[in-house]
């Protein structure tokens, strides 16, 4: 324990130390939400949308500026008019529709609905705040932001110690390989959740995001991601020496998963063969449980196999991890 | 008694290229013991081994009549030829790491005063210089009150005074008892400090024993050294022809050495000749000489 410790507070008094990296850590997420935010503040530029269930035979229709789009669902339409998702929502059969009350476009579509005789169907409000991208991105930011800082920040500088020799000096004291690897876990577990939820709250003053699950549970998904990442970044530095190769293999997995975990666009409807690798990954379940807990109010029972996922892949990841590790 | 360390037919094989082939030696308690060798002998092989860093392709290594294990970590300080430490720490920092691995450590004070470390605690570990450094790597090894210390190559690449303040410095370690492993390419270095050496060339040990007993056994002689000006051809031609207590051992441009066994015999001749002796230069001989003439080759080849 007290060579845990040891190596735990002079690991933690070089991140804090590492100045460039830990203001990269921050500042790069964080202009990241804030380019997206003034990127999309104007809105949805182009048209209205109206969901419709069912056929729409009415003069509604012809309206220019609006694009109608088929509901299969109307339960998940009804929520996505919610979020601002929709601006109305129409289903011809039941004679009604569903607007949002605090929603502008909701109010221009519902005038523009009664001025073609819409006065027939049965109006229903719906309120919720607005789901803007930003609230979207934000898991996905954040998550990704982990993905690096676990990725580069462990196996990186474990290959760079092994390289140069650090890892050799401290093979003959008598530290074992777990209580060095578990330090360096947990100082970067304790880094990143820092630089998560110093980005979080600085975004949130500045964006106001939606947020409509438990804070602890964000939390332990994030706490639960964040190993899950080290983890893999340690089985990718147990036995590297050149820090080339292991910047490219890094490469080589982190920007496959930011690209094929939902990160900046939702994978809905994608080929089956990518959702199949998709859900290889731990930013995957990551960034979904998140998002579910942030704009959902999911609890954990309803990410629970999101985070069984994160639980297996970080026990394969560091028990290969373990058991690989080479000092030199 | 038992050993402190024990080398059995240690053996180190990459790939076919034979590091270290089959050498033995033990090591007594309180001993400075040095290794010497030209790069490539093995030396950093062999003790990279003894410190359970490499691990041998056959051959025991025994702390205490034991295989190396815990408390052989725990009991032993290594200073490395090519050591790094972790970034962004000071001295200070840095010694309280290693403080921290082991279940004791001595006074920090005290090995701070012992090291010199006072006046550079607080500097990064990494903006030290040439002789600091070392210092602080010794201070690293010392952190835990080791009985057996192993310095490979500690003073290669000092200055000449930094290197006679690392001297005093290991003396002093010395002289608590503690056992001291040192590779060196400074036979001066050796000559110095160390009770036992062996001297490695391609793996194998080539001579061993104590400084002055090995210069008995291999030298009796002294150099006699002098200008090639003051010379005749003639003359020169005649040494080249050992004769029965001197022959000649060097000949440079400039220079001739001439190896005896009776100085005055030797100054005879070259009075006889007419040479200024007033340019004459006579020495014992010495480990580098020693060394030469074991592996053939020089030192810092």
């Amino acid at each position: 324990m007290k060579r845990f410790l040891a190596i735990l507070h002079a690991r933690n008094l070089e991140f804090i130390r590492d100045r460039a990296a830990l203001s990269w850590g921050l500042i790069f997420p964080t202009a990241l939400m804030m380019g997206f935010a003034l990127l999309f503040s104007n809105g949805d530029q182009e048209l209205y949308k109206v969901g419709v269930a069912g056929e729409l035979n009415h003069p509604f229709q012809d309206s220019r500026y609006i694009n109608f789009i088929p509901v299969d669902d109307v339960e998940k339409a009804i929520t996505k008019v919610e979020r601002h998702q929709l601006d109305l929502l129409i289903a011809p059969e039941e004679l009604r529709y569903w607007v949002n009350s605090s929603s502008p476009a909701g109010y221009v579509t519902e005038q523009l609905l009664k001025a073609s005789g819409g006065e027939t169907l049965k109006a229903s409000e719906v309120s919720g705040k607005e789901i803007r991208y930003i609230d979207w991105l934000i898991p996905g930011v954040l998550g990704m932001n982990m993905m690096f800082s676990a990725l580069f920040g462990i196996g990186f500088v474990i290959v760079r110690y092994r390289k140069n020799g650090v890892l050799k000096r401290l093979k003959g004291t008598p530290l074992s390989a777990t209580e060095f690897l578990m330090a360096q876990i947990v100082s970067r577990l304790i880094l990143i959740l820092f630089v998560s939820i110093t980005v979080y709250i600085g975004c949130h003053l500045i964006l106001e995001f939606s947020m409509y699950g438990s804070y602890v549970n964000l939390l332990f998904v994030f706490a639960l991601g964040s190993l899950a990442m080290i983890a893999l970044g340690l089985l990718v530095a147990s036995r590297l020496k050149s820090d080339e190769l292991a910047s490219g293999l890094t490469n080589a997995i982190s920007i496959p998963m930011m690209l094929l975990s939902g990160v900046w666009f939702s994978l809905e409807g994608s080929p089956q063969w990518i959702s199949f690798i998709s859900n290889l990954l731990p930013l995957t379940h990551v960034v979904d449980a998140s998002r579910a807990i942030m704009l959902d109010g999911a609890s954990l029972l309803d990410v629970s196999h999101h985070i069984f996922a994160l639980i297996l892949m970080m026990f394969i990841f560091l028990i290969i991890g373990v058991k690989m590790f080479r000092w030199e | 008694m038992t050993p402190l360390l024990e080398v059995q037919s240690l053996k180190k094989n990459y790939h076919t290229n034979i590091a270290v082939d089959n050498i033995s030696f033990h090591i007594k308690k309180g001993q400075c013991f040095g290794m010497l060798g030209p790069n490539g002998a093995g030396k950093t092989t062999t003790i990279e081994m003894m410190e359970g860093i490499i691990q041998p392709t056959s051959g025991d290594v025994l702390y205490k009549g034991n295989p190396i294990g815990q408390l052989f970590r725990e009991q032993c300080g290594i200073q490395f030829q090519h050591t790094a430490l972790q970034d962004f720490l000071s001295v200070r920092e840095t010694l309280k790491l290693f403080a921290g691995l082991y279940p004791e450590s001595s006074d920090l004070d005290d090995l701070i005063e012992r090291c010199h470390l006072e006046s550079f605690l607080d500097r990064d570990n990494s903006k030290l210089s040439g002789g600091q450094r070392q210092r602080m790597l010794l201070a690293i090894a010392l952190i835990n009150n080791p009985e057996i210390v192993f310095l490979d190559e500690p003073t290669t690449g000092l200055d000449p005074q930094s290197r006679h303040n690392f001297w005093d410095l290991i003396k002093n370690v010395l002289s608590r008892g503690t056992t001291i492993i040192l590779s060196t390419h400074y036979m001066e270095e050796a000559a110095e400090l160390c009770d036992e050496i062996i001297i490695m060339d391609h793996g194998h040990i080539i001579a061993q024993g104590s400084p002055v007993n090995l210069l008995q056994q291999h030298f009796n002689e002294r150099l006699v050294r002098f200008p090639k000006k003051e010379l005749s051809p003639s003359f020169i031609e005649t040494l080249q022809t050992p004769s029965a207590f001197q022959h000649l051992l060097l000949q440079e441009d400039d220079w001739i050495e001439i190896s005896t066994t009776d100085v005055n015999k030797t100054i005879e001749c070259l009075l006889k000749e007419g040479v200024d002796l007033n340019f004459l230069q006579i020495r014992q001989r010495n480990l580098e000489d020693l060394f030469l003439d074991v592996t053939g080759k020089d030192l810092r080849q």
